[in-house]
This record gives structure tokens, sequence and C-alpha cells, in this order.
């Protein structure tokens, strides 16, 4: 099916169904742990040996010799895989560096070896065991010093402009010049990448965690060089991504290796302390902004310009991203540099591009309205545009910006905020408000999906789509209950299988809507051959109460399957209605924050996100969507930093002791709005995404609630008391 | 440590880059120990959600692995098996525990309770309930840990066990957003579902009552 007309009337806006809060459907199994996980499937396969991976001690250089002798001599051990008894091993199109090192190294403990044993304790032992001598080569880690020489981003990211910036700029009578700083972040999921890997002769299963099964299918057999039809992969539960199991990495194919060689099946899940140099993080960003105003706060000049780094081949932190759509103003540059770096590879973590770039912008904009005396929504409200500004004749699909910062600042209590900084006080606390927009684009992908009419009536979906936390289960359940008319308990839900026809995937906040839309394609057409074979024009027919009715007949859905069971399957595509209009989804993020006003400890006291975001299809979990994005927010604010060793090249503080995220403690209960929207632009679901704009803004209305509450404006982050201290007022 | 000739470290850089990689080298730094020998072995007998189960393990198999491999018992999860992360919470004699910090050995004769035991999909326990209601969870992955921690938390409260957060410790123990929230702090839910799960918790303890606010 094919989405190249704004969406009309469907069944889906009966929402009998969808739009309701519902309990995800896999709620049984996660909370009293009988879902399994990729590491988890005693339920699939017997013998399971056990895979420890070696990560290399070094960032850049090359092995010059490896000695297994005494780990293959230890006891359990079945066999050791390094690059040199791997045999030839291709790159994945998604990797930058690859998933095995040797000789060459390229980043710190890339995997240099494999050791398979019959326990755990044994492989980890012998894997100690092993000698590695390395040649160390001088590398580059630092990207303020790197950031000079750095070459445009490259054809996928060309620099932007409008108008003349530098004449606009220099003749505004207020003007706004600041650089930020965002550090390196890890996505830190609670599951660490995992994998079981068996072969039957030259077939590979591999059950593991990932978020796009067909991308990773499609790696494996590249990098093992065999073809994708041999490969069948398995994830149907993950213990969160947030972009960081979108690609494969060295579990599964070293998983592979160490099965093939040792003749059984073997699993690996990679070491915490080994993932945040192992895989990848979201890069750190060097960003200058320069917004030129009239006086009463009109922008006429806004410029972006972001410096980010990379290994050779990778790309950039694109934090320039939203500066093209979110404000108004004639004269517009946006350029972004990338640093070759030896550090881990970076890559897509939830919201690349925005999160951290929001995270600068939303800090200028609160800078600029302080320099123009007016209040920083009224500034947003003024600078609004319902155009795309670099293509005026493209309009926003749906853009509801405003209501949403007016209707939070209502709900907030905004009016209270002091504009003045450092003014309120609660006994040893110093409060401040802070506002930041949130923005995201919405992005369509092809789905599809395959859908079965069973005897029993029972509806049962299959798509590769994944769940990593997202809620997919049950919105998919949702979409197919709806469409065929039955209610939710009567729809069966299997994701993440290859076997399966291919979906979105888990990733850009595109899979509720996408993977939703390829459910729906599939039920029209079992609608079709339903209502066919009970003798029913399915043009017409309803399908509700589980009966499809046309004037005075209604007769039992399953009846349509007496005989066998129906299947359909189809897919959704899209035309260019993304082209015509800009769609994007809205939000306005509000923190009160106390400082202590001795000690400078920080405490976020209330949250506030407003959504405005298409169709909402589970209020429910995506309430759940936004809250933990405004955490993983809260955490680049105050906590999240990959601290780079300069000399030597690697992520210091690799494990979750000293990887700091959020907890229990930091997080006060957190209110979620999502302002009624459909988006017939987006897919016939009328839905966009949540995940990711729940996470875009939090970082900025953080920092501004401390700039409101001290008078400190700290533009490195994470905002930390340290860097508050020597600032703050003097207060009795 | 590789060849570092083309660099000039100070002594104290060097200390603080040798302890942060003791701490967390992919691999222990052991590579000039001598081959070990064929694993101790030892025979441990406790009881696992009321079953007593007997298991002969390499005696640095941790409870956490017992429970997992040998026992098959995956609900109880590995963030990190470094004591950081909450997710192999189990209950052992009524007090919570990292299972990933203690070696199944060490718990001859013990009571163990994991998530499993707490209930079953057809027969949900109230915490587990309650999760499922307020979606205290997203990816599920933190999740039993989480439920765990929070029935021995709700314990630890009537039983009088002061927090870092309780402010008198002559009156009776309440059940307060901020108690909870600092007592779970050692459970780490990266998908950030903490708002819901303090109030799925509370739900269960019977409503909260009202504390003091940051
Ligand atoms: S696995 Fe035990 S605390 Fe993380
Ligand atoms: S539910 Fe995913 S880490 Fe808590």
């Amino acid at each position: 099916m094919k989405f190249d007309t704004p969406a009309t009337t469907n069944p889906i806006d009966q929402l009998k169904v969808v739009g309701k809060p519902t309990d995800r459907i896999d709620g049984p199994l996660k909370t009293t742990g009988m879902a399994p996980y990729a590491y988890e499937r005693h339920d699939a396969l017997e013998n399971v040996a056990y895979g420890y991976v070696l990560g290399s001690a070094i960032a850049k250089g090359s092995i010059k010799a490896t000695d297994v002798s005494r780990a293959k001599a230890a006891p359990g051990v079945l066999t050791v895989v390094t690059a040199q008894t791997a045999g030839k091993l291709g790159k994945g199109d998604f990797n930058t560096a690859k998933l095995l090192g040797g000789p060459d190294i390229q980043h710190y403990h890339q995997a240099v070896a494999v050791v398979v044993a019959e326990t755990f304790e044994q492989a980890r032992a012998a894997a100690a065991l092993i000698k590695v001598d390395y040649e160390r080569a001088k590398g580059t880690f630092d990207l303020a010093s790197a950031k000079d020489g750095a070459p445009p981003a490259g054809k996928d990211n060309p620099d932007t402009a409008v108008g003349d910036f530098d004449k606009a700029f220099a003749d505004a009578p207020v003007k706004l010049d600041e650089t930020y700083l965002t550090p390196d972040h890890a996505h830190a999921m609670m599951e660490p990448h995992a994998t079981i890997a068996a072969w039957k002769g030259d077939k590979l299963t591999v059950w593991t965690a990932n978020q796009m099964v067909a991308w990773s299918r499609g790696d494996v057999a590249k990098t093992l060089g065999i073809p994708k039809d041999n490969v069948r992969l398995v994830s149907p539960y993950i213990g969160g991504g947030f972009g960081g199991k979108l690609f494969i990495r060295a579990d599964v194919i070293l998983a592979a290796l160490g099965a093939k060689a040792a003749g059984r099946p073997v699993k690996i899940a990679l070491q915490r302390p080994l993932m945040f140099n192992n895989t990848t993080h979201r890069p750190a960003t060097i960003q200058r902004i320069r917004i030129g105003a009239t006086q009463d706060g009109k922008i006429t000049a806004i410029g972006h310009e972001s410096w980010s780094g990379d290994l050779p081949g990778g790309g950039p932190e694109t934090a320039t991203q939203q500066t093209r759509l979110l404000y108004a103003g004639a004269n517009r540059m946006m350029k972004m540099k990338l640093a070759v770096l030896d550090l881990p590879e970076g890559n897509a973590m939830r919201a690349p591009g925005e999160a951290p770039g929001l995270m600068a912008l939303e800090v200028a904009i609160d800078e600029l309205a302080e320099k123009l005396g007016v209040d920083p929504i009224e500034l947003r409200v003024l600078n609004d545009t319902q155009v795309d500004p670099e293509k005026p004749g493209r309009p926003f699909s749906q853009r509801k910006l405003i209501e949403c910062l007016r209707t939070g600042a209502d709900k907030f209590g905004w009016a209270k905020r002091s504009a003045r900084p450092g003014q309120v006080r609660a006994g040893r606390w110093l409060v401040g408000m802070g506002v930041a927009a949130a923005f995201r684009n919405n992005l369509v992908m092809k789905s599809a999906a395959r859908v079965r009419l069973e005897k029993t009536g029972r509806i049962v979906v299959e798509t590769d789509m994944t769940d990593i936390g997202t809620g997919s289960y049950t919105i998919i359940a949702q979409t197919a209950a709806e469409m065929m008319g039955v209610p939710l308990h009567q729809v069966t839900v299997k994701l993440g299988d290859s076997s399966f026809p291919v979906s979105a995937g888990s990733g850009g906040q595109w899979g509720a809507n996408s993977s939703t839309a390829g459910v729906y394609a599939a039920c029209v057409k079992l609608r079709e051959a339903v209502a066919t074979k009970l003798g029913l024009d399915p043009a017409i027919a309803e399908f509700s109460d589980g009966r499809v009715k046309l004037g005075n007949q209604s007769l039992p859905l399953a009846q349509a399957a007496a005989d066998a069971p129906i299947v359909a399957e189809d897919a959704m595509e899209y035309g260019d209605l993304t082209k015509t209009h800009q769609q994007s989804t809205f939000g306005g993020h509000f923190v009160e924050v106390g400082v202590d006003a001795a000690t400078c400890e920080i405490r976020i006291r209330r949250m506030l996100a407003v959504c405005a975001a298409g169709r909402i299809l589970n209020p429910k979990a995506a309430r759940s969507q936004v809250i933990g994005a405004m955490t993983m927010g809260a955490g680049a604010a105050l906590m999240e930093e990959l601290v780079v060793d300069k000399r030597i090249g690697f992520f210091v503080n690799h494990d979750l002791a000293g990887y700091e995220v959020p907890v229990h403690a930091d997080i006060p209960h957190q209110e979620v709005i999502f302002l009624d929207e459909t988006d017939p632009m987006s897919s016939p679901m009328k839905a966009k995404g949540v995940g990711e704009l729940g996470i875009c803004g939090v970082g900025a209305a953080v920092a501004n609630a401390i700039y409101n509450a001290t008078g400190v404006r700290v533009r490195e982050y994470p905002v930390t008391l340290d860097k508050l201290l020597k600032d703050m007022p003097v207060v009795a | 440590m590789a060849d570092t000739e083309d660099l000039s470290l100070s002594r104290r850089d060097l200390m603080a880059a040798g302890a942060a990689s003791a701490a967390i080298a992919g691999a222990p730094a052991t590579a000039s120990a001598a081959t070990p020998d064929a694993p101790h072995l030892a025979q441990v007998t406790f009881k696992v959600n009321g079953q007593k189960r007997s298991l002969t393990l390499d005696t640095r198999t941790t409870l956490l692995d017992a429970l997992r491999e040998h026992l098959r018992l995956t609900g109880t999860k590995k963030g990190c098996d470094h004591g950081q992360c909450g997710a192999c919470t189990v209950i052992v004699d009524g007090r919570r525990i990292n299972s990933c910090l203690s070696l199944a050995v060490m718990h001859e004769g013990d009571e163990i309770t994991t998530i499993e035991g707490l209930g079953a999909p057809d027969k949900l326990h109230p915490l587990q309930a309650a999760f499922i209601k307020h979606d205290g969870y997203q990816c599920g992955y933190c999740t039993p840990g989480q439920i765990c921690s929070a029935k021995a938390v709700l314990d630890e409260i009537k039983a009088g066990v002061p927090s870092h957060v309780t402010a008198d410790l002559t009156d009776a123990l309440k059940v307060t957003a901020e108690e909870l929230r600092e007592r779970m702090s050692g459970n780490i839910c990266r998908c950030g579902a903490y708002s819901n799960i303090v109030e799925a918790i509370g739900e269960v303890a019977g409503g909260l009552s009202k504390g003091e606010m940051a």
C-alpha cells in the first residue's frame, strides 16, 4: 500500500482500542521475569558454551603478536578466536570500525579475541591468559584541539545558508554569540549487548538484542561473508537500546565465529566495563551559536556551527539540525565540521543531533531573552514559523509549538517565575524555573507485516519490528484489534524475527507510526480477503465486535477461517508528503530546580513536558517514553559525561559506577501532557513519534532553571556544582 | 600495559590510569599469573522460591550465575556483574542483595526469593500488578530487580530500618516518595520509569504519606 495522499477517515479513527491508555500486553511476562532476553534462551537450545571478549589495551596502533597458547591450555577452554584465526571478515554497512580488531587497532577496547569455554568462569579466567604485544601509534583524542583543522562534515550534511547571515548579524541591534560544549554520552542501556549463535551446516541463527532486524541480519551476513538467506536473527525482547543496538556489535560476530570454531552454540554478553569503549556513543560537540535580533525580539540572523569528531569514515553529530527549522529569521547559516578522532565509534543515541543541538540552542534563546528583557516563552512565540524557514513554500504539516509552551506555562505556574535570577529562596534552596522548546522531526519508513485470521477468530500479527521498551507489542495489537474489530486480548503479536516481514524497526522515533501503518496495510488486505470469503463487499463491510457486518447481515469473523486460516501480507510505503510538508513533533519542557545556596547541590523539584506529536496510539506507554526521555535529559544536564583520557585515548569512566546516570533519588514525579492532534500527512495512523521528542530540550530547560535559580550561566555540560561554585551569589 | 614510551606520564597519572584500568579493564589484568588448575568444585544446597536445590559449582560462580545459568531462572538479570546497577537483586533470608556480588557457595542453607518466586503471569504479586498498572517499566530488564528491591524496601520500612533521608529516628517510619526514592536508588532504570515505579510501590504500600520536597 502506498501512502501518498493525506489520510481521510479510516477504521483507526473509531478509536475503540487505539488511543486508549492500555497496559502493555507483554507486562505480565516482563514483570514476572518470564520474557526471554537474548542471553537467556534456555528454551531454544542446549549445550551452549560461553564466550568472553578481550578488548584492546591501546586506542590506535597494531598488534605485533598474540600468544593464546596458555589460554587454549586452560581448563574448559574449547577455542580462542582472534583476527589471525577468524578467516577473512568483512565490515557491515552500518559499522565504522571493524568488530574484531587486529593486526590494526582502531580504538580502545576494540575486540581482539574471544575465548570460548565450557563455563563463563573458565572463559573469563582464560581470557586473562592471552598475551598481546601492541605497538601503539599516535592518535588524536581531543576534539577541542582537533577542531580548527576539521573539514566540513561531508556531502550528506552540507552547510546551508539563506540570505546574508554575516551582514544581518553585524547589523543586528541585539546580538548573542556564545559557545556551548556537550560531552560524549553513553547509551548505558541495562541489558548488555548479548548474543547466542548456533550453526546448522552453513545456516546461522543468532538470538541477539537488536533494534533493526533486517539491517543487522544483512550486516551479520556481510561481515561473515555468507549469504543473507543463511542468517536468521531473532530479537523478541530487548533490554533497552536508545540507538546503541541499532547495529550489530562484537557480541554477534564473535559468538558466530566462536560457535563455528567450537562446533557448539556460543553465548556472549559484552562485559559491562567493555561496553563504553567497545560499542558506540553519542559524540561530544562544540557549538557556536550567533543570533541577531531587533530591539523588540525579532530574529534577523541565526547561525549555528557545530564541531564533532569520529573515526575515519564516520559521521558528525548533526547538532545544527533543529536550528534550520525551529525559529523564523531571514538570514541563516548552519555549518558542521567533522574532525578525525581515534576514540571509539560515534553514532546515533536517542535524538541524535537534536538532543545535543537543543542543549545549546535553547540555552542561547534563554540568554537572548534575557538580553532583550523579554520572557523566554514570548521570545519563542514571537519567532515562531509555520513554514520551513529555508523554503517558505513548504508548510509544516502540524506545528503546535506555541500551544505547547502556553499550555505548559499555565500548568506549571510559569507566571510565578522571577525574571531576575537568584531571587527565590526556600530554606537552604535557591529555586528557579526553566523552559525549553522540544523539537524532533518525524521520519516515516517502509514497514511490512503479515496478519493471520485463525479458525478460533484469533488474529496473529508477525513483523520483524522490535520492542525496545517502546511498547510496540501493545500498539501493534491495538492497531490489529481496531482494524479487525476484535478485543485486544484476541490478538497475538510476534516480533523481532528475520523470518517475519521486514518492518521499519526501532530508531529515530519512527517505529510507532511506521510499524503500525504496516500492520494497517496488512489488515486492509486481510479485511478484503475475509469479506470476500464471506460474500460481503469489502469496500463497505464493517468489522466490529468480532463480526463482519453489512446492512442487516452480520457474520462471525471466525467463520471466514472455518476451513483454513486466512493470511494477508502487505507493506506501507510512502510518497512525497514528507517533501511537500515538513513533518515534525513539538513540545515544551518545564523544569524547576533547587540549588543549595551553600554547597551548590542541584536537585530537580518538578518536571513537565507538553507534547504535540500527532495521534497518541497508547497514551500510557507514550507517557512512559516521554518521562524516560526526560530522565535521560536530566542525566545529560546534570551528570552524564564520558571522560576522555586525552593521551591514551579512551573513556575513563567505563562502567555504571563511573558513568553516572540518573537514579530514583534524582527524579521527582514527572508530568506529561499530550495535546490533541492528528496528523493526516504522516500515515493512516495519523501518528508521529514521542520517544525522542521527550529528550529534546530537557537539558537546556534544566540549565536554564539553574541559571534562574542562581544567576550562574554554565555553557559546558554537564552542569555540576563545581562549575557553579565560584560564581554563586553571596546569600545569607 | 601497552608500550608507553612515547608518553610522558607522571607518577600521579600512572596511578590514576592504573587504578582506572584495574577497576574497569575488559579482562582481569593477570596475564602473568600461572595457568589455573582445574576449577575447584563445591556443593551447595539452598532453597530457591521454597524449593530445595543442590548444585555442584565452580566456586567462582556467583549466586546470579547459579540462578541464571544453572537453575535457568533467568528472571534475575545481569546488568553489570559489578554491583553497580541492581538488576540482579534477589532476597536472601529476607534481605535484598546484589546476587552478582555474592558467590553461590556462600549461601549454604539460605532461603532465596527471586522474581519467579513472587508471582507468575497468571498469579501476579501485588507489586507486579502495580508495575503493570502504573507502567513502571519499559524494556523490562531492570524490572525484576526493581520489584524484588521494592518488596524488601517495604519490609524494611515496616521493620523500622531507617534510611539516609529518614528525618526522625524516633517516630514510626512512613512510606513517603522520598523514602522510596532513596531506598530504591541502587536499582538503575535507564528507561527512566522512576516516576511510575514510585507510584506503583506507593500504591501497594497503601498510599504515599506526604514527605518533604527538596
Ligand atoms: S548485575 Fe548485579 S548489580 Fe548489576
Ligand atoms: S525498564 Fe528498561 S531499564 Fe528499567
